[in-house]
């Protein structure tokens, strides 16, 4: 079977970002860092090319780490393997809302 | 490392050989196109702006047309005014013709007309043209380049893997004596504090986090979720879920070397060396005219969802980070660097073949928008109503 893949930039992320297609809900992916470790991930959602999934357990308000950094707040309390995007992530940037 | 350019009076070393036809207002647009039909070897912008506007943008447009008609790329430059704009036309004319090139101006209404203003401007572009065309290339340093670089219709490949390679390029050019400029102050937020920490000095972060929350103050006085205008709703089908995350993956694409100094949007590079930001937002036709007046003779533009656009003065060159998307759009993307994605290649690798093709693009090979003139929408960016 074809390796389904999923790269996490910095060791302090707690998502990884999928470049795969056709992902879907319990498919297995693995997770590699910049050292070529490897984590094996079963994904939670359909996630589509380029889409983040996480690689922790992130409760509601906590931040989403990408690049060793900030990328957002958990909107909802979000586990290990699901898909991570607008609807569970908040910006916190520029926003006139607020 | 040397390449083969054209020296200009100035000193200033241009990748190509222009004669640029510049309206000095929007409503001189139509003389402009219809001169350069006719005349080969000319370029022109068709903006915008120029007329009933604040002072502060009649000046910056105005700052902006010199800054293009400065722009080594430009051999020669014919003014298009109508004649009661509120930009400055004669100012424009006065520094213009100070760099040593051959300038000329027309004005629209002293002409009795629209007609007579094309007969008459596509006379003086083609005596321009046969004028500059004997000009040869000579062999420069290196260091005489100055970069410009972008990321457009960005996904989540962009700070993965065509960004790593513009960062790759940056470097490499900065030690090697030359100017890099990178922009899209928008897509600073959430990333700003990482830029800040490589200014050179405090007075430079402090210009960067000033530039930043202009902006970022800018966008919140609208009273709403930015979201749906940055990211975009391409960069969120693309898998980017907030300006931060964008803006995290853009920043990559400025490398890893100090940060000089800020550059307002109109200003072009005179003597600047190493990597400097230029205060733009992010939208093309805004950004690749601020970026072709810093003097740049080309630009580096990332994407993954496949931004296509050039500019008229500036050949642009197309990294593509999503293998995907080069493989759909191969006839507007320069370079692949979704290779680096499946694993195919290394960043250093594609970072290498990117600076290859910069040089050979220097010397005078077109990039792929350029060959098909995909360059016509421009903008020079304004901050106040207009009025």
């Amino acid at each position: 079977m074809e390796l389904k893949l999923a790269l996490k930039v910095n060791d302090k992320d707690n998502v990884a970002t999928i470049f795969a297609d056709g992902i879907t809900s319990g498919m297995e992916v693995e997770v590699r860092d910049k050292k070529g470790n490897a984590d094996l991930v079963v994904v939670k959602g359909d996630v589509p090319y380029g889409h983040k999934i996480a690689v922790e357990d992130i409760a509601q308000g906590k931040q989403i780490i990408k690049y060793g950094e900030e990328i957002g707040i958990a909107s909802h309390s979000i586990t290990r393997g699901e898909y991570v995007h607008v609807h569970n992530l908040d910006s916190m940037r520029g926003r006139g809302d607020l | 490392m040397e390449f083969m350019g054209y020296v200009r009076p100035d000193g200033k070393v241009g990748s190509r050989n222009y004669v640029a036809v510049i309206p000095s207002v929007t409503c001189a647009n139509d003389v402009a196109q219809a001169i350069c039909h006719h005349v080969q070897g000319t370029i022109t912008y068709l903006h915008h702006q120029g007329c009933c506007q604040m002072p502060p943008d009649l000046d910056r447009v105005t700052d902006t047309l010199i800054s293009l008609g400065l722009s080594p790329n430009v051999a020669a430059v014919l003014i298009v005014s109508l004649g009661c704009e509120g930009t400055d036309h004669a100012r424009m004319y006065r520094e213009l013709s100070a760099s040593g090139k051959p300038v000329e101006i027309i004005h629209i209404q002293e002409m009795g007309g629209v007609s007579k203003a094309i007969q008459q401007g596509t006379d003086i572009a083609r005596r321009l043209a046969v004028k500059v065309s004997g000009i040869q290339r000579e062999k420069v340093d290196i260091s005489k380049v100055i970069m410009a670089i972008k990321c457009g219709a960005s996904d989540t490949t962009s700070g993965m893997a065509s960004n790593c390679v513009i960062g790759y390029v940056a470097d490499k050019l900065v030690d090697l004596g030359a100017t890099v400029v990178f922009g899209e102050t928008t897509e600073f937020l959430g990333g700003e504090h990482l830029l800040a920490k490589r200014a050179v000095n405090d007075t430079v972060a402090k210009e960067i986090f000033r530039i930043v929350d202009e902006m970022e103050k800018r966008a919140m006085s609208i009273g709403c979720d930015m979201r749906k205008g940055q990211p975009t709703p391409g960069n969120i089908a693309g898998g980017l879920s907030s300006i931060e995350e964008k803006s995290l993956g853009a920043i990559v694409k400025s490398g890893t070397r100090p940060i000089q100094g800020v550059l307002a949007y109109p200003q072009h590079v005179t003597n600047q060396k190493g990597l400097w930001i230029k205060d733009t937002p992010g939208r093309e036709p805004e950004i690749l005219t601020g970026m072709a007046a810093t003097g740049a003779q080309f630009m580096m533009f990332s994407t993954g969802l496949g931004a296509p656009q050039g500019f008229p003065s500036m050949p642009v060159i197309k990294i593509c980070g999503n293998p995907h998307t080069y493989q759909r759009m191969e006839d507007d993307m320069d370079l692949n660097a979704g290779l680096i994605i499946t694993g195919e290649k290394t960043i250093e690798e594609v970072g290498e073949e990117a600076f290859d093709k910069m040089v050979r693009v220097l010397n005078g090979e077109m990039t792929k928008n350029e060959a098909i003139q995909y360059f016509s929408a421009i903008d020079i960016h304004c901050l106040g109503p207009v009025i």
